[in-house]
């Protein structure tokens, strides 16, 4: 039946031999889970280097502009660039400039310095990362709440009003750019050059630790215009998990033992059509995780994501590297996370 | 002579964007306490739209049900869907082809047979887990205490059946119906699990509806035999009526599509020619003439009524009863 302890535990022998107290970690260590675990951390690992490599070669065969020119002040003479191009080791070879930095980021955890204005990248983007964070989650609650149940009354009721009008505004929400939507929520509402003065514009965020009334006013915005077109996709994909799960055989032996038609839905239905939607709800959050560029960017808020484009604009090499790597981190961490929780919510999945 | 489960005149029909499709067309069936009624035919004949209509489950919005379900002096057509929802499992339960699909995937089988005790008895959990482990003795499940807190893939085919023949007889209902629950199995689980609804037929006193396209479970099972064309029933009687004179041309048609053992063994096996017909597109008539040898010109205009040939065999045809029998006899001596 579950075969594979048994062809992953060649360790089964001298892992015995500690016995004792040690058993509960020998166990843990020889359990098909913790190896599958290992394997995929390491794979991550494998990914974060072929990541880190792909943004160092793009960046040298098309950067966003000439680092050293950029930094060397209008009218600059080829002496000046040339000293600036040797402090930040740009004349040396592609694949010294990638060794020297994956030997600071592996031997002292170091992402750098910024060439724009020499602050430490790491600190930086740890700094922002709670900002990124409180938009992150709170769009995800957001589009969680809207998403779902509009996904899962269209089902039950297809061909309704409220199925049609969704999922036809659903169509929209996901064709629209965020940039745009952004900008239309702040011609409408913001309190600055919106048409009606409701909620802070662009610009207005405060650190909740701060203002905490005013910080939510500022967040009122960017959360719905990050969740608007996720929870329209949440919608749409939700609708069709549910249909089709109604139509499973299982749903019909529900139905044959006399249950209530809301348990059949509620309980036996959504345990099967949710379940691959926690799946895509983790991947898609730790994907904001790595900073929402657009939204950041449109809002004026200072996140990760605002980091990285102000990085793009100015040719800062290092915060690039850095926040695509944390980014990349954040995706590959929550990918092993929601594969492990994924086997605690379908038995049948087995490592 | 009254059964407990009584079907009559039952009209099913389910509007869809290709037409009206007519699934069940005036069927007549009946089953008593502790007898089999097996109800043969090809798929798409109305047999399982019967069984789901008769739990209550093809109350669709696209469906129109008329005629009578009549079950312990209840009509269950017009039954209100609350007063249905008490029947449904308690006392007619139903059981489904392919085991693996029917059960939850992500719920223990004890867990599901829990739920089906609690939903229609005032009991604790711990007493609903231990009828729910007696049932499973009761169907051979060995070591029932270990395989409740198993999930449906975990077991093998003639287990996940047998777990769902004791989530449907856990209950102890008047009316067990069975669509095709061996088909989707091995031939010699095939037969365990007959044993095993043959055994709790006799212990319980339960009346059996069997649906199936297979003559042989028919031949092991039932004791009534109703054979289904077109959602219509065309041919009911014994099944030792049926097994030596057969009166129907479409039942010699599926007793001449069976191999059997004991005659010389032909080139190839006979099919009824054609295929079934569209239930959007009923051919006019007899709905069988399009595929039947013995079709004459009266087959073409006009349907034939479900008749008394002899007592207790009834048969929708034109043909003379003499010819039939004749012809039937025949066949069955071969």
């Amino acid at each position: 039946m579950d075969n594979a302890p048994r062809a992953l535990s060649p360790g089964g022998g001298p892992l015995r031999a500690i016995g004792g107290s040690f058993r509960w970690l020998a166990n843990m260590l020889r359990s098909s889970l913790f190896r599958y675990v290992i394997r995929r951390v390491l794979w991550g690992v494998v990914l974060l280097v072929i990541v880190s490599a792909l943004t160092f070669v793009i960046f040298y065969l098309f950067p966003s502009a000439d680092p050293a020119r950029l930094r060397a002040g209008r009218n600059p003479n080829p002496a000046a660039v040339a000293a600036i191009r040797h402090a930040l080791n740009l004349d040396k070879p592609i694949y010294l400039q990638y060794w020297l930095y994956m030997k600071h980021l592996v031997l002292h955890f170091d992402l750098g310095f910024s060439y724009y204005n020499q602050q430490a990248v790491g600190t930086q983007i740890f700094q922002r990362l709670p900002v990124t964070a409180e938009l992150a989650f709170g769009a995800f609650v957001l589009w969680m709440l809207i998403g779902i149940p509009i996904g899962i009354i269209s089902a039950i009721r297809p061909r309704s009003v409220l199925d049609r009008v969704t999922m036809s505004g659903s169509l929209v929400a996901i064709s629209a750019p965020v940039y745009w939507l952004g900008l239309v929520a702040l011609f409408l509402f913001a309190n600055d050059i919106g048409i009606i003065h409701l909620f802070p514009g662009s610009g207005s965020y405060v650190p909740i630790t701060k203002d905490p009334a005013g910080w939510f006013g500022s967040m009122i915005l960017p959360w719905f215009v990050l969740a608007a077109s996720f929870a329209a996709f949440y919608a749409r994909m939700v609708r069709a998990q549910v249909r089709e799960t109604m139509s499973e055989d299982f749903i019909r032996t529900a139905r044959a033992k006399g249950l209530s038609e809301r348990r059949v839905i509620f309980r036996h239905g959504l345990r099967a059509a949710l379940t691959p939607v926690v799946t895509m709800a983790g991947l898609d959050l730790s994907g904001l995780l790595g900073g929402a560029i657009l939204t950041e960017t449109v809002f004026n808020i200072p996140g990760v994501g605002r980091y990285a484009y102000d990085a793009i604009v100015n040719a800062d090499f290092p915060p690039i590297q850095g926040t695509v790597l944390f980014s990349a981190f954040f995706i590959i961490t929550a990918n092993i996370i929601v594969d492990v929780i994924y086997a605690f919510l379908d038995p049948r999945v087995r490592y | 002579m009254s059964a407990l489960l009584e079907i009559h005149d039952l009209h099913v029909s389910f509007r869809t964007r290709d037409g009206v499709v007519h699934a069940v067309e005036g069927a007549e069936l009946s089953v008593e306490r502790g007898r089999t009624l097996g109800v043969v035919g090809e798929s798409g004949s109305g047999k399982s739209v019967t069984a789901l209509t008769v739990m209550g489950l093809t109350r669709f919005p696209n469906a129109t049900i008329s005629g009578e379900v009549m079950f312990d002096g209840t009509d269950l057509v017009t039954l209100p869907d609350n007063q249905m929802r008490s029947v449904r499992g308690k006392r007619i339960a139903m059981i489904f082809q392919d085991p693996l699909s029917s059960l939850h995937p992500l719920f223990k089988i004890g867990w599901q047979i829990v739920e089906a005790i609690r939903t229609h008895e005032d009991v604790s959990k711990a007493n609903a887990r231990k009828q729910a482990i007696e049932a499973l003795r009761e169907v051979g499940i060995p070591s029932p205490e270990k395989r409740i807190d198993s999930y449906p893939h975990e077991l093998s085919g003639g287990m996940r059946q047998r777990a769902m023949i004791a989530m449907a007889l856990v209950l102890k209902p008047d009316v067990l119906i069975a669509d095709e629950p061996t088909t989707a199995l091995d031939v010699t689980v095939q037969a365990q699990i007959l044993d095993l609804i043959r055994r709790l037929k006799d212990e319980y006193q339960t009346a059996i509806v069997m649906i199936t396209h297979d003559l042989g479970v028919i031949a092991e099972l039932a004791d009534e035999v109703a054979v289904m064309y077109a959602g219509r029933v065309m041919e009911r009687t014994s099944r030792e009526k049926l097994f030596t004179v057969p009166e129907l041309p479409y039942t010699w048609g599926l007793m001449n599509s069976i191999p059997r053992l004991d005659a010389p063994r032909p080139g190839r096996l006979d099919s009824i020619s054609g295929l079934p017909p569209s239930l959007i597109h009923l051919p006019s008539g007899c709905p069988f003439h399009p595929r039947c040898p013995y079709v004459m010109d009266v087959c073409l205009k006009i349907e034939p009524e479900l008749k008394e040939s002899e007592p207790g065999h009834l048969v929708a045809c034109h043909l003379a009863p003499a010819e039939r029998q004749r012809i039937g006899r025949e066949l069955q001596a071969h």
